[in-house]
């Protein structure tokens, strides 16, 4: 399967895999607390924006509410930990469940409707807007006062109840990400990859050759649903605390997005290569305002913003494909 | 509940509503025309805003009368905007004008959080506790005052677009692309005109919302939300759909926010934009969209 896996790989890729890969877990030996923390956090934008691009990198679906999966999967398996203690392994299966279950709402009526494009975009940031405000008066989820994870003093690692130190959750979602890479890259050469490919680029064309297109973007749907619902059940372990108003908002979903874009969508090191830059920058950035005794809320948002805007104007196909291209990391169209 | 409670916020809603639509007329006129849907609305409405609280508080100039001046300062916002950076990506996949729009967005509410601070402002008018009483009905005179700008504004526009010979070539650009430029029009000087002219709407409502809301940095995005549930409720690119549906959304938000909590009031339009999407996708009175 491993073999199969490298198929068609360059070599200089598989090595700046390999490289890749070493220097992530060698990372804690070196990396002092606020850097790990930072990882994390680029490793759970790179993760929930792998599982994003499933949906609009392969399918063409452009969904704009992301937040929602995020905020469901948080919130199932926080409800389920805190009122029965169940932990958060088999909270994830609930989570993916919801998650998945909501995706498939959402895809079947618009989907069924012919819900297309801008509409779709809109239609998912309605969803995610009518769930934040949903659970800000929801009082199973203690509404907008907002839910909380116990915080104990932990002797030693939990995996199992995802208690510890931030050095477990690191790997964690390192872990989490590789496997979201490979799925990614299992799910595009499977034949519903290139299904998906083919309804990304002329759904009319792909319904003329047989494609059963409304299927192939259910599953999209569904799939990405369920992918970025462990990035919610990451983030309600990892932070401990969740308001309806932060997680589902539309900010959390466009920060979802902004790594795929940056890093290219479609691709598989886009997410992993965006996520990078951006919250290297945003944090360089960070620590140059702060060297200047200067504290500026919103210029972080700012920068994003330019950013988004340069990336948007000069490549518009991302930053990873021009590297890709000279650099001979890359065979074929994928 | 008395009924003249209800008659009375519904009344508020109304007048609301009408700033709502010409709001949101302005994000019709930009989609019907030039086929980017404006992410950057709210925000755009927020400087319009944050103009008419600092020539206020500096100055003191009445909303009401900056009005023009502030649509103007607007109309070249959007008109340079267009001409200068949108007008390139006409013809890009619409993710990526998407994405642009978010990213001016989130550069404008962020720069005014930088410059203006988190705190919500005011304009504190001399009429602003006064109102009209009709029978039982009591109306907010900031409230009809800026319902009724609302109403004229959208009725100049109209009318430009309607009786004046460039409104007929906007409209040309907005019904056959190729063909405008195949009669030698200048596409891309129209679409920045037209730009300019949604902004200079969003200008003149954000001016008229100072009376009726505090302005935050933050309130930006609410509104794109808000005018996109409008317009998509009116129909894309439909100007008389867009003032009918403010109006609709200004009504139920009054409502819902008297029979429920204030605060759920939003999920009654999400509600509403989600049985629009999908019952009737191209709105109350838009056409099919091809």
């Amino acid at each position: 399967m491993i073999s199969r896996m490298c198929n068609g790989v360059p070599p200089r890729t598989m090595a700046l895999l390999g490289a890749l890969l070493a220097a992530f877990l060698a990372a804690p030996w070196v990396a002092n607390d606020y850097l790990l923390t930072v990882l994390i956090f680029i490793l759970y934008l790179a993760y929930t924006g792998q599982a994003w691009n499933i949906m609009m990198g392969f399918a063409g679906q452009f969904s704009l509410g992301h937040a929602i999966y995020v905020g469901l999967g948080a919130y199932v398996a926080a409800l389920l930990f805190t009122r029965f203690g169940i932990g958060p392994w088999i909270g994830l299966l609930a989570a993916i469940a919801v998650a998945a279950a909501c995706g498939a709402i959402i895809g079947f009526l618009a989907f069924r409707f012919n819900v297309a494009g801008v509409y779709f975009a809109i239609l998912t940031i309605a969803f995610a807007e009518f769930a934040r405000l949903g659970f800000d008066h929801l009082d199973v989820v203690n509404a907008s006062a907002g839910l909380f994870l116990p915080v104990a003093q932990y002797a030693h690692n939990d995996l199992w109840r995802l208690r510890g130190d931030p050095t477990m959750f690191y790997y964690v979602i390192l872990a989490a990400t590789v496997a979201a890479f490979i799925l990614c890259r299992m799910l595009l050469h499977s034949r519903m990859g290139y299904f998906w490919l083919a309804i990304r680029e002329d759904e009319q064309a792909a319904r003329a050759a047989g494609i059963d297109t409304f299927r192939y973007k259910m599953y999209a749907v569904m799939i990405s649903a369920a992918v970025t619902s462990f990035g919610g059940v990451f983030y309600a372990f990892f932070y401990n605390n969740l308001f309806p108003e932060q997680v589902f908002n539309i900010s959390n979903s466009v920060e979802i997005i902004l790594g795929p874009v940056i890093g290219g969508i479609g691709t598989l090191f886009g997410p992993i290569l965006g996520a990078f830059v951006l919250t290297g920058l945003a944090e360089s950035l960070n620590s140059v305002l702060a060297a200047f005794g200067l504290d500026l809320p919103g210029a972080k948002q700012v920068f994003y913003g330019v950013c988004l805007l340069l990336v948007v104007v000069a490549l518009p196909e991302g930053v990873w494909p021009p590297l890709a291209r000279r650099f001979g990391l890359k065979r074929g169209v994928q | 509940m008395p009924f003249d409670v209800f008659l009375n916020v519904a009344v508020a809603g109304v007048l609301t509503g009408l700033v709502y639509g010409l709001m949101a007329l302005g994000l019709s006129v930009i989609f019907g025309v030039v086929r980017v849907v404006n992410f950057a609305h709210g925000e755009m409405m927020t400087i319009a805003m944050y103009l008419a609280v600092v020539l206020f508080s500096s100055f003191h100039l009445d909303p009401l009368v900056m009005l023009v001046p502030i649509a103007a300062v607007l109309f070249a916002f959007g008109y340079v905007l267009q001409a200068g950076l949108i007008n390139r990506f006409v013809t890009r996949p619409e993710h990526s004008q998407f994405l642009l729009l978010v990213a001016l967005g989130i550069i404008i509410v962020n720069t005014l959080l930088i410059v203006f601070g988190p705190d919500a402002r005011t304009v504190q008018t001399s009429y602003a506790y006064d109102s009209f009483q009709l029978g039982p009905l009591i109306v907010d005179a900031t409230k009809l005052y800026a319902g009724a700008a609302a109403l004229i504004v959208a009725a100049l526009l109209f009318a430009f677009f309607r009786f004046t010979l460039i409104g007929k070539a906007v409209r040309a650009c907005a019904d056959n692309y190729t063909g405008a430029l195949v009669i030698g029009l200048n596409v891309g000087r129209l679409y920045a005109l037209t730009f300019g002219l949604g902004a200079a709407c969003v200008g003149a409502a954000g001016t008229m919302m100072t009376l009726i809301i505090d302005v935050t940095p933050s309130v930006g995005p609410t509104y794109t939300l808000l005018a996109f549930i409008i317009v998509v409720t009116g129909g894309l690119g439909s100007m008389p759909g867009a003032l009918i549906a403010g109006v609709l959304i200004g009504l139920t938000e009054a409502l819902a926010g008297l029979l429920f909590t204030p605060s759920a009031k939003s999920m009654f339009a999400f509600g509403i934009l989600v049985l629009v999407l999908l019952f009737r996708p191209q709105g109350i009175l838009g056409t099919r969209r091809s």
